[in-house]
């Protein structure tokens, strides 16, 4: 038996691709998943014929059959679907990456289409039950996932002196990348402390800015083996390392029922990630951290070790988060401020980075952290160039 | 207001609650109680489980105050109070409710900027068997 030689750099992505962003597209989601899709492929320079596995979330609208019949896809060998929302975006690239380094398949597309901006807001659909336990908090009017991570918010500041000006310093960095990103939804529209402190609040400690946006838009991208990936059109981006996170007695949004519910899925998969790297924290040139909300930036800095337990807050001071500091973050703007696809587009903005293309291009980015919802069963990228 | 959509784990929690009782569900071979219910025990595996009575006494852990937007019947009370309590005997077992100043009131008749994390709260029953809290020495 030959040595288990894992994922590390087997793969990469060599094809992105995007609708526009906005409150409001015309189109429906199976015609803006078409156009991310056929984007990426055309980004790539591969043909949608050669396309065999796809992965996408499992509350994607569009399924494989729509969109393998409308696009043209040849054969497919590998498909996978991944649950918990947000908690799945790097996952979709994950498991195509391991499909390709096992020989289960060579050109794998992962996509997401969302009219989150003019279609429901899930939560109020109330006959359906979420993937929490519901009839432990909707009763009392625990309604919204900005509620739930509200909650872990509250104890977060109590527990470790963090304060809404940590929560800002997020909110800010976002927004000012997306100042720069002429496809960001916010391009045009700065941010200032008096307007976040001066806002309304959506579930006290957590403010109107606190919260991503609502965003109609589709992303993609193409990910191929190593060796086929150097006769592609553009700068192969190797996926390094790649992993989920579930930990023990986790509960998801709600994560109320165990001894440290501070500690969520980000310390789970950050311990794969790490374990399979040739790098370190401090070696990460820039981030794309899930940020839904606010908070779950703090957290995931913390989860994915770039800081102390509690320091996540302190962390952002001193403009660490903005370009030149220590960590530039969501370069493109993030769902904060660019556009929120269930942190599609997070993946994209880290291929962009390690190409040299990005609108706030951090110089000779050469190393790349993705990752996925903290606070849902997550996923984690490792991207170098 | 939404009711409890039960499940049959969680249809004796329900149960008691109507009765006036806060219990929770305790493995009755290792002892260990678990929330929420389950069909077995992730300490010992067993499935073997009763509801043990607990004194209803516990503190406030965090809370937040949704505003709108919101399912309509909760927009008419807001801003309310969600509290989570740390129950006194399982500390890990932490119950989402609503800190009222009486049983019965409604979710918005305690002042969300007199609530403390750490304040001791009594649990108490509507009349429709939701558990709601109070505080201990109001």
């Amino acid at each position: 038996m030959p040595a288990v030689t894992g994922i590390k750099d087997a793969t990469a992505i060599v094809g992105i691709g995007q609708t526009s962003f906005a409150k409001h597209l015309p189109e429906d989601e199976r015609t803006l998943a078409c156009r991310a899709v056929l984007a990426a492929l055309d980004d790539a320079g591969i043909a949608p014929g050669e396309v065999d596995a796809l992965a996408s979330y499992t509350m994607e609208e569009t399924d494989e059959v729509e969109l393998a019949k409308a696009v043209g896809f040849g054969d497919l060998s590998f498909f996978s679907k991944i649950g918990f929302g947000g908690g799945g975006s790097c996952a979709t690239v994950a498991h195509l990456a391991a499909a390709i380094a096992a020989g289960q398949a060579t050109v794998g597309v992962a996509w997401r289409s969302r009219k989150r901006g003019s279609g429901p807001r899930p939560w109020t659909n109330t006959a359906v039950q979420l993937p929490t336990p519901a009839q432990w908090t909707r009763p009392f009017g625990l309604l919204r996932p900005a509620d739930e991570i509200a909650m872990l918010a509250r104890r977060y500041l109590h527990e470790y002196g963090a304060t809404r000006d940590h929560l800002f310093n997020v909110a800010l960095a976002c927004r000012n990348r997306a100042n720069q990103n002429p496809a960001a939804v916010m391009y045009e529209r700065p941010l200032t402390r008096e307007m976040y402190m001066s806002s309304r609040w959506i579930s006290e400690p957590l403010c109107l800015y606190d919260n991503c946006l609502e965003t109609d838009g589709a992303l993609a991208c193409v990910v191929v083996s190593g060796e086929r990936a150097r006769d592609c059109r553009r700068r192969p981006v190797y996926v390094h390392s790649a992993a989920q996170g579930l930990p023990a007695q986790h509960h998801g949004m709600v994560n109320y029922w165990n001894d440290d519910p501070l500690t969520g899925p980000a310390w789970a998969a950050a311990r794969h990630l790490w374990k399979h790297a040739d790098f370190t924290p401090s070696d990460v040139d820039v981030a794309q951290i899930y940020d839904a909300f606010t908070p779950l930036v703090p957290l995931s800095l913390e989860g994915y070790g770039f800081c102390g337990r509690g320091e996540g807050g302190a962390f952002t001071e001193g403009g660490a988060l903005e370009t030149g500091g220590r960590l530039p973050l969501n370069t493109g703007g993030g769902g904060l401020s660019e556009a929120y696809v269930h942190g599609f587009n997070l993946i994209n903005e880290g291929v962009k980075q390690l190409r040299g293309t990005s609108t706030a291009q951090v110089p000779g980015a050469a190393t790349c952290l993705v990752t996925a919802g903290e606070g849902v069963p997550t996923s984690a990228l490792l991207l170098r160039n | 207001m939404l009711t409890p959509v039960t499940d049959a784990d969680g249809a004796p929690f329900w149960r008691y609650a109507a009765q006036g009782e806060l219990r929770v569900q305790t493995c009755a071979d290792c002892g260990e109680p678990r929330f929420p219910p389950r069909p077995c025990c992730p300490h010992c595996q067993s499935f073997a489980s009763e509801w043990r009575r607990t004194s209803g006494r516990g503190r406030i852990w965090s809370y937040v105050v949704p505003h709108p937007p919101l399912l309509p019947d909760y927009a008419a009370h807001a801003p309310y109070n969600v509290i989570l309590v740390e129950l006194a005997e399982a500390p890990r077992i932490r119950l989402v409710g609503n800190l009222v100043s009486g049983p019965g009131a409604a979710i918005d008749s305690f002042s969300p900027d007199r609530i403390r994390i750490g304040a001791r709260v009594q649990v108490v029953f509507d009349g429709d068997g939701l558990p709601q809290w109070v505080l201990e020495r109001p």
